[in-house]
């Protein structure tokens, strides 16, 4: 009897090669799909009328299914990684489009307004007050998009085994090793779980100045005996 | 007031669907001093503030900054040259306050810690606690985060401050305290301060000069706050005014020349001859004062026993006001409000140095009535009436 971990050799890789496989193939598509998204985004929130088309066309493109995908690019790109990553980053798109659109939109209007009075420019303003503002919404967004990719790569088994732990699934049917299965499903949740904790660390990381759910009130509400006795002097 | 520093010629604001923002409108805002853009919503009074620093462009006309068209100049560098405080400040949530406060300096290219430094620097200077300078927006109050706009604004130390409706968010204790603060930072640093409210209130209070401004953009009055309350251009300025602008304009009479009385005054300890010595009958009650000189309450003297008189049993002595500091509108209140119509005055020490009937508060504004006639511009000096720190301290 073989154990949970051993992988059969037709895959080429040991259970941590396929793990390593896996997160490449489902994040890289994440990065481009951001990379995209942003100019994109950037455009949308400039020119307003553009944001229903794009988000009808993301939605459009999600639709398709990732086997039309591939036997579109197969003549392209061949039975590769990237065969399934295009697809992947096309998916991201429905995700992350709306997400930085809404966070860059969530900027308050006199946030906006006090940047350009003290002599931002459109660029200088975008970078250092709008997209940090809307960081929590675009990792918010990003969560989505690994999640979803994560569990998306497995259909590169498809096209000749280009699905990472995907892979073991369809192996599981050959060999008749269920166990096989168990394993791939358990993995590509426990990554899955493990990217997203990792994208909620990295949100808090960026959003100090986030008021954070749980600790103690706002001095705004209950102002602390120190900020009272400021007020107190003041008026 | 010195020079002219703005000079805003023959403004137009047209939108492309042809509405009419500002219209012909026309100011010479002076150095040094605050001017107040006042009227209803759509009288176009934060567009023209808007158009000084180029955030909106004028259709027509043109805006001397200084002598020179504002349109001459690169925009983002006009901009940095003018401070600008927003309607709920509009801080940068994801910038710590100290880091807040530094955004132009750090624009012009400034060092990090030469723009922190001055950022403390200017921390001091509105009144906040150097604590908060690590805080984030969210941590601090509607009034703590205005004084942090008001600090990030003056943090390059621009000639000109450009405020738009600044204070109209915050509750009206804590905008009354904003309110001296500014005039207190105006006295100290002399700028130039176009300041937009719809509350005329806040526009005598703080402006050296008001524009009131009407619906459509176009200018009803332009003149020192006294003036506008004792000669209104027009019935609209005049209804924009309110029903008490005479009680208003009281406020610009210093109650400095008021004539007090000391007789009818006992300390709490009086004996029985000192009390039959100070009621003379000039006036029906006594006021009777702590050991500190401080007033306890008013009494009719008959009911006042040597040697037992309990403060408990006084009728209240209403609100004191400083003769030094205080106007003609104080005075009045204080005898107004004061069950013997007779109002306290005392010292900035809180001692009373006299009291005033109605009568005679009523003949000092004959007074100063007839030393300033209605229709004239009434030249008082600013300084008294603007909520100067008596007036706080009373309020506190």
């Amino acid at each position: 009897m073989s154990g949970f971990f051993d992988i059969p050799s037709d895959l080429q890789h040991s259970w941590l090669g396929l793990v390593g496989l896996h997160l490449r193939e489902a994040l890289l598509p994440v990065l481009a799909g951001l990379v995209v998204s942003l100019p994109l985004a950037q455009l949308c929130v400039r020119l307003r009328w553009l944001y229903p088309p794009v988000l009808w066309v993301t939605t459009v493109l999600y639709a398709i299914p990732s086997l039309a995908f591939f036997v579109l690019l197969i003549d392209y790109t061949g039975q590769t990684e990237l065969t399934v990553m295009i697809p992947l980053t096309v998916y991201s798109l429905v995700v992350l489009v709306p997400a930085i659109v809404d966070g860059v939109r969530s900027v308050p209007q006199e946030t906006l307004a006090a940047a350009t009075a003290m002599g931002f420019g459109p660029v200088r303003r975008y970078f250092q007050v709008q997209l940090p503002i809307a960081v929590p919404a675009v990792i918010a967004g990003l969560r989505v998009a690994t999640v979803s990719s994560i569990s998306l790569v497995s259909v590169g088994a498809l096209i000749g085994n280009q699905g990472a732990l995907g892979n073991l699934i369809n192996d599981a049917n050959i060999y008749n090793r269920p166990e096989l299965a168990v394993n791939a499903v358990l993995s590509m949740a426990a990554l899955a779980i493990l990217a997203d904790v990792l994208l909620v660390a990295v949100r808090l990381l960026l959003t100090p100045w986030m008021p954070r759910a749980g600790r103690r009130k706002q001095p705004a509400d209950v102002p602390d005996p120190a900020t009272a006795a400021l007020e107190d002097a003041v008026r | 007031m010195f020079g002219v520093l703005i000079r805003i010629d023959s403004v137009t604001k047209r939108y492309p669907d042809g509405t009419v923002a500002v219209d012909r409108l026309s100011l010479d805002i002076p150095d040094r001093s605050i001017t107040v853009l006042v009227g209803p919503s759509g009288c176009g009074k934060t567009t023209t503030l808007r158009m000084i620093n180029r955030m909106v462009e004028p259709t027509e006309g043109t805006i001397l900054l200084d002598g020179k068209d504002v349109t001459q100049q690169p925009v983002n560098t006009l901009r940095r040259s003018m401070g600008y405080v927003i309607q709920n400040a509009g801080l940068f949530q994801h910038r710590t306050i100290l880091d807040n406060i530094a955004t132009v300096p750090r624009l012009l290219g400034w060092g990090k810690d030469r723009a922190r430094g001055r950022a403390r620097e200017l921390m001091e200077r509105v009144g906040l606690d150097a604590a908060l300078a690590k805080r984030y927006p969210y941590q601090l109050s509607g009034g703590q985060q205005q004084r942090v706009g008001v600090a990030r604004a003056l943090a390059a130390d621009p000639p000109v401050l450009l405020m738009d409706e600044p204070f109209s968010a915050v509750d009206p204790v804590v905008r009354k305290g904003l309110q001296d603060e500014l005039l207190r930072i105006q006295a100290e640093l002399g700028k130039t301060i176009v300041f937009v409210t719809h509350d005329i209130d806040e526009a005598v209070k703080l402006g050296t000069m008001v524009a009131v401004l009407r619906t459509g953009g176009r200018l009803a009055q332009y003149a020192p706050p006294a003036e506008l309350l004792s000669a209104p251009a027009d019935a609209f300025v005049e209804d924009f005014l309110g029903a008490d602008r005479g009680i208003r304009r009281l406020s610009f009479f210093p109650a400095t020349d008021l004539a007090l009385l000391t007789t009818p005054i006992v300390a709490v300890d009086a004996t029985a001859e000192q009390i039959a010595a100070r009621a003379t009958g000039e006036t029906p009650y006594l006021l009777v004062t702590g050991l500190d000189g401080r007033p306890l309450g008013w009494s009719a003297p008959h009911e006042l026993t040597a040697g037992s008189i309990d403060p408990g049993r006084l009728l209240s002595h209403g609100r004191p006001f400083v003769p030094g500091t205080d106007s003609l509108r104080a005075a009045l209140d204080c005898a107004v409000l004061s069950p013997t119509g007779w109002a306290v005055a005392v010292g900035a020490d809180g001692r009373v140095t006299g009291v005033v009937s109605q009568q005679t508060i009523a003949e000092a504004i004959r007074g100063a009535h007839a030393a300033v006639p209605a229709d004239a511009p009434a030249a008082a000096p600013p300084s008294l009436s603007k909520g100067g720190p008596s007036d706080a301290k009373v309020a506190g």
